[in-house]
């Protein structure tokens, strides 16, 4: 038995690849569950918003390497993440005045405003599409480990290694710092507070002076940074392809509903349990196995519980199972 | 009598194409109490979100200090120094107490403390419970948090919806005392009661609304000595 090597393997393709990308999906989630609680529907065209904000962000970071601008060991993309946030605020409240706001005049049933924003969501799509392509783009640039294999073995002296790449450092220092703000934003600022009491009783915040058109556009600019800082980190992590961040949308809502659908604190609990299921469902156990167990009970196969490429049924099934067990989710949501 | 604070005046109309109220006026002096009783179905409500501006009116006006406000939005009479307190959903559920009288006071963009402290000193209960979310107190401080969220825009009206529905009768008496003393520092109240007797027990003018007409209009202690309105409205 080896447990200091089965507990840095474990950390090393387990642990901290299920923290990143939880990261990621709560960032996303948040920003789902915003316009839920705010404007009231569930929004399908944020996995899309994502994209077209990563996107922009990823033009941005080569014309910044065009013209010779880094930020030396950290990707460039962060550099690129304001502009692209800008220009993706500029498109939601553009969606919104031409779109959204005509739907919210005449009150209609959420489920109306689900369909206006799958909508939006194809058109987003085909957007993004058309500006830069379909296939796989890579941007991330600077040094690509905080922590490279071969050091921490020669460190440890162990034989299985453990890598911290600097796209995980980034995602996560950004995701803490991303979240504190929100949430200091929301609980603290006038226009946050606004925000909240909006969210608890609309016509009572109207008959405080609350004005809606002001909450409702800053909700779509948070939400604008919210979909562009996910999205770009997660381009960085893996890799940017318009359709992944449309299939993202499934994890993004399981984690928003898990969570508790216009809860902030469940959508980040709500990630972290649809990130580490879905890994831990999909990871190769063979080898932590192999250094648990005795030489002749290692096992044979590969000890995967279900191949990568049906990880969405993971999202899926959680979110069935909340849905029928527990449907206002872990934090008491809507 | 002087022109009244406030007045809906003759105002006919209704929700849909159907007219609830017709032809009724309520009017409220400065710093006194004006309170809408009669039997369920009645109108009172409405009565009082026309004066509010909550429905639109086929016939007659609103008219606060003399000002014709009879096409304003119920925001802008906010700013215009009415306040309205719901009979329902009438506070922030998920928020402190000391949010919701912040966010009563959001138009405002003086200093706030000094409004608040008066309405700690009015409510004590209040300011023991500043940091508690406002859904987690019992019915009679919800209605507290909610008059208080109300009083922080300075008005000079306070319009509430049944403010005794649904708490014991102790705290029906303190929230009626509480309410006599907002009024002595010159704010005028019209309210809609269902305690009828012990409302218009308080009240310089009663309004007993029947299908949406006036039927009975004095002062609270006259109607409290009519015997018609003893009998048909406050059981004998």
């Amino acid at each position: 038995m080896d447990i200091l090597n089965a507990l840095v393997a474990f950390l090393n393709f387990v642990f901290i690849p299920g923290l990143a990308y939880g990261a990621q999906l709560a960032i996303g989630a948040l920003g789902v569950t915003l316009v839920f609680s705010i404007l009231r529907f569930s929004n399908f065209a944020h996995g899309d918003t994502m994209a077209f904000g990563t996107m922009w962000a990823i033009l941005i970071t080569w014309w910044f390497q065009s013209i010779g601008i880094s930020l030396g060991p950290l990707p460039t993309a962060l550099l690129a993440i304001p502009f692209a946030i800008v220009i993706t605020a500029g498109m939601l409240l553009g969606t919104d005045k031409l779109v959204y706001s005509f739907y919210r005049k005449q009150k209609v049933a959420p489920i109306i405003m689900v369909i206006v924003s799958a909508g939006v969501m194809f058109i987003m799509n085909g957007l993004v599409r058309l500006i830069i392509g379909v296939e796989e783009q890579s941007f991330a640039d600077g040094s690509r480990f905080v922590l490279a294999a071969a050091d921490f073995k020669a460190w440890s002296g162990l034989k299985e290694g453990l890598a911290i790449k600097t796209t995980t450092a980034v995602t996560l220092v950004t995701a803490i710092v991303t979240v504190a703000l929100l949430f200091w934003f929301l609980q603290k600022t006038r226009t946050g507070k606004s925000m909240r009491a909006f969210s608890d009783n609309e016509d009572l915040a109207l008959l405080s002076g609350i004005n809606p058109d002001r909450v409702v556009q800053v909700t779509w600019i948070i939400t604008a940074a919210l979909a562009v800082i996910a999205g770009t980190l997660y381009g960085l992590d893996k890799s940017f392809r318009p359709f992944t961040y449309f299939q993202l949308l499934l994890p993004i809502f399981a984690a928003a509903i898990v969570g508790g659908l216009g809860s902030p604190i469940g959508a980040i609990a709500g990630a972290f349990v649809v990130a580490f299921s879905e890994v831990v469902v999909t990871y190769a156990w063979k080898k932590v196995l192999g250094y648990l167990l005795p030489v002749d009970w290692a096992p044979d196969g590969l000890t995967q519980l279900l191949s990568t490429d049906y990880k969405v049924a993971v999202s899926f099934s959680i979110l069935i199972i909340v849905l029928l067990f527990m449907p206002t989710g872990l934090f008491k949501g809507k | 009598m002087a022109d009244p604070f406030l007045i809906g005046e003759a105002m006919t109309g209704g929700y849909g194409p159907v007219d609830i109220l017709h032809s009724c006026t309520i009017a409220v002096n400065k710093g006194e109490i004006a309170v809408i009783v009669g039997p369920n179905g009645a109108g009172k409500s409405t009565a009082m979100k026309a004066v509010f501006g909550m429905l639109n009116l086929r016939g007659g006006r609103v008219l606060l200090e003399g000002e014709d406000i009879t096409r304003l939005s119920p925001q802008a009479r906010v700013a215009k120094g009415m306040a309205f307190v719901p009979q329902t959903s009438n506070i922030f559920t998920s928020m402190t107490v000391e949010e919701n009288l912040e966010m009563g006071a959001f138009l405002r963009r003086d200093d706030i403390r000094n409004t608040m402290d008066q309405i700690y000193t009015l409510f004590p209960i209040l300011k023991a419970k500043r940091y508690q979310a406002a859904g987690e107190l019992s019915g009679g401080q919800r209605q507290q948090v909610a008059v208080g969220r109300a009083l922080m825009t300075q008005p000079k009206v306070l319009m509430l919806d049944e403010p005794t529905a649904g708490v014991s009768p102790i705290v029906m008496d303190e929230l009626f005392d509480r309410i006599i003393e907002v009024a002595r520092t010159g704010i005028s109240i019209l309210m809609v009661e269902q305690n009828a007797r012990q409302a218009l027990d308080i009240a310089h003018s009663g309004y007993v609304l029947v299908q949406g007409a006036n039927r009975f209009t004095d002062t609270g202690q006259a109607l409290l000595a009519d015997p018609e309105v003893r009998r048909s409205f406050l059981g004998g």
